[in-house]
């Protein structure tokens, strides 16, 4: 198991948001959701490589800001045309007021 | 069920037919030789990443299989005959059908004038895209007849690649049709800036093309000499097959807000209809825009399956040219005033509004997807007929998700 990263303060994502986390070379995408918990993803739409931190977050779907291909960004399934491969999700957790992710291995 | 055309519009249709748990045989027919493909990376991606444009499949044949979408490639509906509900193929078969869609898509408007040869081409499949990219390099005139968004974007893919462009449009500014004149300003710098030479107000007199190069006279009397014209003014839809079946047209097929033709066994979608618009009253409106394509594909299958749902959705179009995005929800030719908002970074978005208040349109441009946000969330104020507050609209200390709230 790979260790938890510190991506950002809880503070920096307003709820039902999204903000763009650049590590080790690679870019993921942080959700607060309505219900006020976090989720992370990979940063990048399955279609084309567009950061989806652009994009408009509604209840559980990101919706990517170039085609509208959406997602569950809290499961990473691809939810209508034209994306259709799903996206890599990642575990989250909030440690005083600070936001974490574990990338896999 | 049959569908004639395996474009964007046809296939979403397909593969729809299987989600909403249709179970019986889809036949997609479609003259292309490839797998179904996204048209719009041709004029951007596909023309400049690589040494030859690749196609963007929508789906591959595993997929296709998977769905049980039986794709007949090359193979081109000639007619339908109504009474016995069978489409004839071009090889002489027949094909019964319960319920028809016909997405025959439009195809580039020709230049009605003699004189063009090999060197004059259009853009509309992906075996156009394979032509124009051997001609785009270092050292090659391009001529760009018509200022539209796939002129432009063909003129950023050839500039990228180093080739000289020159834009011929005849109207007085580019882009007249459906785009507000403070972006197409913003559009027109910015390839002027990247050294392309547009030409406003001035027509086509005459083509001379001897197969090596193109003479353009224009009516001004300058000559503009290219070793490949590339013909951009508009497209038309494809309604051939649905005149001679005796279908109802109106600015292509005409459809009622089902997307039902005058047949009720037969559906148009795509490109290649006429439809009623409802957020603006019902006015009768064609697009050619890919994401109502899509959207088109995936209302006429739940129709064909007797869903009875009529469209309600908001045009949305999007270009892309340098580092530059365009995107505009709904027509702003509906608007009668409009409200400016700025997002930075040169980014911004006009609120095209009725005079009562009614906000009926959004147009941003900047880099990257900087108006994206704003312009979707415009869009849904658009479909709610809201009325937003004005300097809500123009002050970015207001975020627009709070006016969908209100
Ligand atoms: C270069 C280019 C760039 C574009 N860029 C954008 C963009 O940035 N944004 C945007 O919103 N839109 C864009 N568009 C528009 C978008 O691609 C179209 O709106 C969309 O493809 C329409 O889908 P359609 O299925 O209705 O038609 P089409 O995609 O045209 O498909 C119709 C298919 O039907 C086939 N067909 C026709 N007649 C028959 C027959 N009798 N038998 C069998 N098959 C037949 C045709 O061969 C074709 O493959 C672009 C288009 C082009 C060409
Ligand atoms: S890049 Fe995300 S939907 Fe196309």
């Amino acid at each position: 198991m790979s260790d938890w990263i510190e991506a950002c303060a809880a503070d920096d994502i307003d709820e039902e948001d999204v903000i763009r986390f650049d590590h080790a070379g690679r870019s993921f995408a942080i959700y607060r959701s309505p219900e006020d918990e976090f989720f992370a993803t990979d940063g990048l739409c399955t279609h084309e490589q567009i950061h989806l931190s652009q994009g408009l977050v509604m209840g559980d779907i990101i919706e990517c800001p170039k085609h509208n291909g959406r997602f569950n960004y809290k499961t990473g399934a691809a939810r209508g045309a034209p994306v259709c491969v799903n996206l890599q999700t990642y575990p989250v957790k909030v440690d005083a007021g600070k936001v974490f992710i574990q990338l896999g291995n | 069920m049959v569908i004639i055309g395996a474009g964007e519009c046809g296939t979403r249709a397909a593969f729809a037919l299987r989600e909403e748990g249709y179970d019986g045989s889809i036949t997609l027919v479609g003259s292309e030789p490839h797998l179904p493909y996204e048209r719009p990376p041709l004029s951007k991606e596909a023309m400049t990443s690589g040494e030859a444009p690749s196609i963007k499949a929508i789906a591959d044949a595993a997929r296709l299989a998977e769905h049980r979408i039986d794709l007949k490639g090359s193979t081109t509906v000639i007619s339908i005959d109504r009474a016995n509900r069978s489409v004839r193929l071009g090889d002489g078969s027949d094909l019964a059908y319960d319920k028809l869609l016909v997405a025959t898509g439009s195809i580039p408007r020709k230049l009605p004038m003699s004189g063009l040869g090999a060197r004059c081409v259009y853009l509309r499949t992906f075996d156009d895209a394979l032509l124009i990219r051997q001609y785009l390099r270092e050292d090659v005139r391009i001529a760009i007849v018509g200022g539209g968004f796939i002129g432009f974007e063909l003129a950023a893919s050839a500039r990228k690649l180093g080739a000289e462009v020159t834009v011929v449009e005849a109207q007085p500014r580019i882009l007249m049709r459906g785009v507000p004149e403070e972006i197409a300003a913003i559009v027109h710098e910015t390839h002027v800036t990247e050294g392309v030479e547009i030409v406003c107000g001035d027509g086509i007199a005459a083509i001379e093309d001897d197969g090596n190069l193109v003479r353009i006279a224009l009516s001004s009397g300058r000559t503009v000499v290219a070793d490949l014209a590339i013909i951009g003014i508009g497209a038309v839809p494809v309604t051939a097959l649905a005149e001679t079946a005796g279908l109802a047209l109106n600015n292509g097929i005409s459809v009622d807000a089902r997307l039902r033709t005058s047949d009720p066994h037969i559906f148009a979608a795509g490109d290649c209809c006429s439809f009623p618009l409802a957020v603006y009253g019902h006015r009768r409106v064609r697009l050619e825009a890919w994401r109502s394509a899509q959207e088109h594909g995936a209302l006429a299958a739940r129709n064909m399956l007797g869903a009875e749902e009529a469209h309600a959705s908001v045009p949305w179009f999007w270009s892309d040219q340098y580092g530059l995005t365009l995107q505009i929800a709904g027509l702003p030719d509906e608007g009668e005033r409009t409200v400016r908002r700025d997002l930075g970074d040169g980014a911004f978005i006009l609120f095209h509004l009725k005079g009562d208040g009614r906000l009926v349109a959004a147009s941003g441009i900047g880099p990257d997807n900087t108006v994206a946000r704003d312009i979707r969330l415009a869009e849904m104020l658009i479909a709610r007929s809201a009325r937003p507050d004005l300097t809500a609209l123009a002050s970015t200390a207001v975020k627009l998700k709070s006016l969908l709230a209100a």
